[in-house]
C-alpha cells in the first residue's frame, strides 16, 4: 500500500461521511414525495388532520399536530430544565470549580445522559405518571406536561455540562478585576461571568433544545398518543418522533410516505437547530 | 438599596440556591436507579441470562399458578451484542479514518464542511436513523434484519468516533509526526504506527462512549431489527435486543414483571460502560 | 536629599501568608507605607511580592486554601477584620495584564466599581466622574469621542490606563499595582510611569515590579523581598546607592534574580 492509496483512503472515508449525510437528506426527500404530491408541501405542514382511514379516499395526513406537540414539549422541557441546569453549571464551573464535589456532581449529572431513553420512559410511566394523577393534574397522567418533565431531566446534562465549560472559560483576570472593585461573588456572576459567557450558555441551551426535539422513546411512552394539537399542558398529543415510533411499523403507502415526510421535517428542524447552536459556539469562542 | 448587609445577604442567598438546586438535580438519578434496582433485582438469575423470552401464554400460566415467569432475555442480549458488534465493525474503521483525515487536513474548506456535518449527524434524532436504515437496508433486502439495526447504530456511532479521534490526534505534538517523517518513514506508517498508537487512549474511550450511547437505543431498532423470540445468529434475519424486549414487556400485560429486570440489566450495562470510559479517560489523561 | 512626607497610611505588622501550612510565601513582614508616595516592591520571582500586595486587599480570599495572619491597618482601620468588599474599595488594584470588562463600554468600565455593586448615580454625577477619572489617567482626549465603544478595542497601554481610571473612580486610599507594565511595550510603559508620578498627589501607590530601573525612576521608597522576607525597606536613593543588606546589593547588581 503506497502513501497515495493511504491518503486517498482517508479522503474517501471523509467523503463517505459527507455522502451519508447527503444520502439521508436525499432518501428522506424521495420517500416524502408521495405525501407532498398528494397534500402539497405547505398543505402537509399546515394541516392538523391525521386520519388513517381504511379506504384510500378517507386518508388524510398533515404534520401540524405533531409539529405543535414537538414544540410544546421541547420548549416546556427547556423551561423546566433551566432552574436546575443553570445552578449545576455554576456549581461545577464556578462555585466549586476544580473541587472534588464539583467532580462528583458533574459525574452524577453526566450519568443522567447515560440512562437509556426507554428506561426514562418506564420511570415516567410507573413513577411520575401516578404522581401526576394523584396531584389531580390530569386523569390519565399522560400528556405534554408529563413528557416535558421527563424530557427536562434528560436534557439537563447536555445543557449543564456545556454551560459549565463556558462559565469555566471566563478569564480569571476579569473576575479578579471585578472582585478588586469590591464586588461580591453574586455581583461578579451577574455582571461579569454571566454576560461574558452568555452566548456560549445560550448555544448550550439551543443544543439541548435540539436533543429534546428529537427524543423519541420516553415521549412515545408518556405523551398519550393522540393525533391532534394538544389543547393545553395537561392534554395528550404526539410529537414528530413519537408518531413515527408509534405508527411506522404498520404503515404503508401514503401513510408511510407521510411518516417519512415528518421524518424529513424533523431531520431538517434538528439540523437547523444544531447548526445554529454550533454556529453560536464558534462565534463565541472567536 | 445597596447597603453592604443587603448585598452580602443576596450573595449568600445565591450561593444557597445554587447548592440546593444543584443537589435537587441529583435526585432523579437516585430515584430512577433506585426504582429500577428495587423492582428488578429479584428476577435476575441464571435463567434470566440463558433462556429466551417466554410467550404470553407461558407467562399467563405461570402467573395463574403463582410461579415466577419462566425464561429470560438471552435472545435480547445476543441480539444487542451482535448488532453493536456489527455496527462497530462498520463505524470504527470509517470513523477513525475520517477523524485522522480531519486532523491531518485541519484548515481546508472540505474539512470544515465534513466537521460541521459530523456535528449535525450527532444531533440527528435516532428515530431518523431508523427510517434511514429502513430505507437503505430493510427495503432492498425485503425484510427486517439485524443488519439494518446495525446500520442505524453505526451511523449513530460515527460522529462520536470521528470527533474523539480528531480531537485526540489534534492534541498530539507536531514534533511526533515530524520526528517520524524525518526518519524517512512513509506517511502511512507514521500515521498508523506512531500517531494512532499515541492517540489510542482517546480513540478507545471515544469508541466506548459511542457503544454506551447506542447499546440502549430502542427507537431505531423498532423500525429495523423488529424483534425475535428466539436467539438469532443470522444478521439478515430479524433480531431482538434488550431494549426491544423492554418495549415488548411494556406492551404485554402478562410480561410486565420482566420489565424491571431487563431495564436493570440494560441500565447497569450502559452506566458501567459509561463510567469505564470516563475512568479510562481520566487515567490516560485525555 | 529632599524631605519626604513620613505620615504612615498603611501599616503591616507581622504579616504572614501561607499557601500550604508551614510554608510562608510572605514571612513576618512589618512595614509602614507613607501617604502620597510611591513605594515599590522588588525581588526575584517567587519572592512573595505579589502575594504581599494581594494580601492587602484580601484578594487571596478568592482561593480558600490561603492563610493570612498578622495585622494590616489602612488609615487606622483593621483590614483583616472588615468585609473584603469594603477593603477592596479602599485599596484599589491594577493587574499585570490589562483587564477591562469586555462586555462593557469604556464609559461603563470607568463606572464599573459603582455598577457592579448596584449604586445608582445621576447622569450628571456619572459624566463628571468618567471625565475626571479619564482625565487623571490622560485618556480623556484619546477616547472622549468613543465612550460607548467596548474597552477591548483600545491598545494595551490604553486598556491599562482605563483600568487605572476604573480603580481611581472609587477614590481609594491606596492603589496597589501588580507589575502593571510587564505586558506593555516601552512607550506605553513610559507613559504609565509618568502618569504614576503625577498621580501620587491624589493617591498613595504601592507598585510591585521586577524592573529595577522602573523602581529607581519612579518610587520614593523601595522594598526588597527575598524568599518571603522583607530584606530591606528604605528610601529608593539609599537602597540603590548604599544598600545595607548583602542580598539587596547582589540583586541590584544583577548577581541573581
Amino acid at each position: 500500500m503506497s502513501d497515495k492509496i493511504f491518503r486517498s483512503l482517508l479522503l474517501v472515508s471523509a467523503l463517505i461521511l459527507l455522502l451519508i449525510f447527503a444520502g439521508m437528506f436525499f432518501s428522506l426527500s424521495k420517500g416524502a414525495v408521495p405525501a407532498f404530491r398528494e397534500f402539497g408541501f405547505f398543505g402537509f405542514i399546515f394541516s392538523d388532520k391525521w386520519i388513517s382511514g381504511t379506504g384510500q379516499s378517507t386518508e388524510q395526513y398533515g404534520a401540524l399536530a405533531f409539529i405543535a406537540g414537538t414544540l410544546m414539549t421541547s420548549i416546556l422541557a427547556l423551561l423546566i430544565c433551566l432552574p436546575f441546569s443553570l445552578p449545576v453549571a455554576f456549581f461545577v464551573g464556578e462555585y466549586f470549580r476544580g473541587k472534588k464535589v464539583a467532580g462528583v456532581l458533574g459525574g452524577i449529572v453526566d450519568l443522567l445522559a447515560g440512562i437509556p431513553s426507554i428506561v426514562y420512559g418506564l420511570w415516567g410511566f410507573y413513577a411520575l405518571r401516578p404522581l401526576i394523577q394523584s396531584l389531580g393534574l390530569s386523569e390519565q397522567g399522560f400528556g405534554v406536561l408529563t413528557s416535558s418533565l421527563v424530557l427536562a431531566i434528560m436534557i439537563i446534562p447536555y445543557a449543564a455540562s456545556l454551560s459549565a465549560e463556558f462559565i469555566r472559560m471566563v478569564p480569571q483576570e476579569l473576575k479578579e478585576g471585578a472582585y478588586s472593585l469590591g464586588a461580591t461573588r453574586a455581583e461578579v456572576i451577574r455582571n461579569i461571568i454571566f454576560p461574558t459567557s452568555f452566548s456560549g450558555i445560550f448555544s448550550a441551551y439551543v443544543l439541548a433544545l435540539g436533543r429534546a426535539i428529537g427524543e423519541t422513546m420516553a415521549v412515545t411512552m408518556l405523551i398519550g398518543n393522540t393525533s391532534r394539537i394538544p389543547r393545553g399542558l395537561m392534554d395528550t398529543g404526539n410529537t414528530m418522533a413519537s408518531i413515527i415510533a408509534n405508527q411506522f411499523g404498520e404503515a404503508d403507502g401514503l401513510k408511510l410516505s407521510s411518516l417519512i415526510a415528518i421524518g424529513l421535517l424533523l431531520f431538517l428542524i434538528t439540523a437547523i437547530v444544531n447548526f445554529l447552536g454550533r454556529l453560536m459556539i464558534k462565534r463565541h469562542s472567536v | 438599596m445597596s447597603s453592604l448587609k443587603y448585598r452580602l445577604f443576596k450573595n449568600k442567598l445565591l450561593t444557597l440556591s445554587v447548592v440546593i438546586f444543584s443537589a435537587l438535580t441529583a435526585v432523579p438519578l437516585v430515584l430512577i436507579i433506585g426504582k429500577v434496582f428495587l423492582k428488578g433485582w429479584r428476577q435476575i438469575n441464571w435463567d434470566f441470562f440463558t433462556k429466551t423470552t417466554p410467550t404470553t401464554l407461558d407467562a399467563l400460566l405461570a402467573i395463574n399458578n403463582n410461579q415466577p415467569i419462566p425464561g429470560g432475555i438471552a435472545n435480547g442480549i445476543v441480539g444487542t451484542l451482535m448488532m453493536v458488534l456489527v455496527a462497530s465493525v462498520i463505524a470504527i474503521p470509517l470513523g477513525v479514518m475520517c477523524g485522522i483525515y480531519l486532523s491531518e487536513n485541519r484548515k481546508t474548506k472540505f474539512s470544515t464542511v465534513v466537521r460541521f456535518l459530523t456535528d449535525l449527524l450527532q444531533g440527528t434524532p435516532s428515530i431518523i436513523l431508523g427510517i434511514i436504515a429502513y430505507l437503505w437496508v430493510v427495503i432492498p433486502l425485503k425484510g427486517y434484519s439485524a443488519l439494518a439495526g446495525s446500520v442505524a447504530l453505526a451511523i449513530m456511532m460515527l460522529p462520536l468516533i470521528v470527533r474523539s479521534t480528531e480531537e485526540t490526534m489534534n492534541l498530539l505534538p507536531a514534533s511526533l509526526k515530524e520526528a517520524g517523517l524525518a526518519l524517512g518513514s512513509p506517511y502511512r506508517s507514521v500515521v498508523l504506527k506512531v500517531l494512532l498508537p499515541s492517540a489510542f487512549g482517546g480513540v478507545f474511550t471515544g469508541i466506548l462512549l459511542a457503544v454506551s450511547r447506542v447499546i440502549g437505543e430502542t427507537a431505531p431498532l423498532m423500525l429495523t431489527a423488529l424483534g425475535a423470540t428466539t436467539i438469532q445468529w443470522d444478521i439478515t434475519k430479524p433480531a431482538s435486543a434488550v431494549s426491544l424486549l423492554i418495549w415488548e414487556f411494556y406492551n404485554d400485560p402478562n410480561l410486565q414483571s420482566m420489565i424491571w429486570s431487563a431495564s436493570l440489566f440494560l441500565l447497569l450495562l450502559v452506566l458501567s460502560l459509561n463510567i469505564l470510559a470516563k475512568q479510562l479517560a481520566k487515567k490516560w489523561r485525555i | 536629599m529632599e524631605n519626604l512626607n513620613k505620615t504612615p497610611i498603611l501599616s503591616l505588622k507581622k504579616l504572614c501568608v501561607s499557601y500550604t501550612p508551614g510554608k510562608f510565601a510572605v514571612n513576618n513582614v512589618s512595614a509602614d507605607i507613607y501617604e502620597g508616595l510611591i513605594t515599590s516592591v522588588m525581588g526575584p520571582s517567587g519572592c512573595g511580592k505579589s502575594t504581599l500586595i494581594r494580601a492587602i486587599n484580601r484578594m487571596h480570599e478568592l482561593y480558600p486554601d490561603i492563610r493570612i495572619s498578622g495585622n494590616i491597618e489602612l488609615k487606622g482601620r483593621d483590614l483583616l477584620h472588615i468585609n473584603p468588599s469594603e477593603v477592596r474599595r479602599m485599596a484599589g488594584m491594577v493587574f499585570q495584564r490589562p483587564n477591562p470588562f469586555p462586555t462593557m463600554s469604556i464609559y461603563d468600565n470607568v463606572l464599573a466599581g459603582y455598577k457592579l455593586i448596584g449604586i445608582k448615580q445621576s447622569r450628571h454625577e456619572k459624566d463628571e466622574l468618567v471625565e475626571s477619572s479619564l482625565k487623571s489617567v490622560g485618556l480623556w482626549d484619546e477616547v472622549k469621542d468613543g465612550l460607548s465603544k467596548r474597552g477591548s478595542f483600545l491598545s494595551g497601554g490604553q486598556q491599562q490606563r482605563l483600568c487605572i481610571a476604573r480603580a481611581l473612580a472609587l477614590k481609594p486610599d491606596i492603589l496597589l499595582m501588580d507589575e502593571p507594565t510587564s505586558a506593555l511595550d516601552p512607550i506605553a510603559t513610559n507613559l504609565i510611569e509618568e502618569l504614576l508620578v503625577k498621580l501620587k498627589k491624589e493617591v498613595t501607590i504601592v507598585i510591585v515590579t521586577h524592573n529595577m530601573t522602573q523602581a529607581a525612576r519612579i518610587s520614593d521608597y523601595s522594598m526588597f523581598m527575598y524568599l518571603g522576607e522583607l530584606v530591606e525597606y528604605d528610601r529608593t536613593e539609599i537602597m540603590f546607592t548604599n544598600p545595607s543588606d548583602k542580598r539587596t546589593e547582589e540583586y541590584l547588581t544583577g548577581k541573581f534574580g
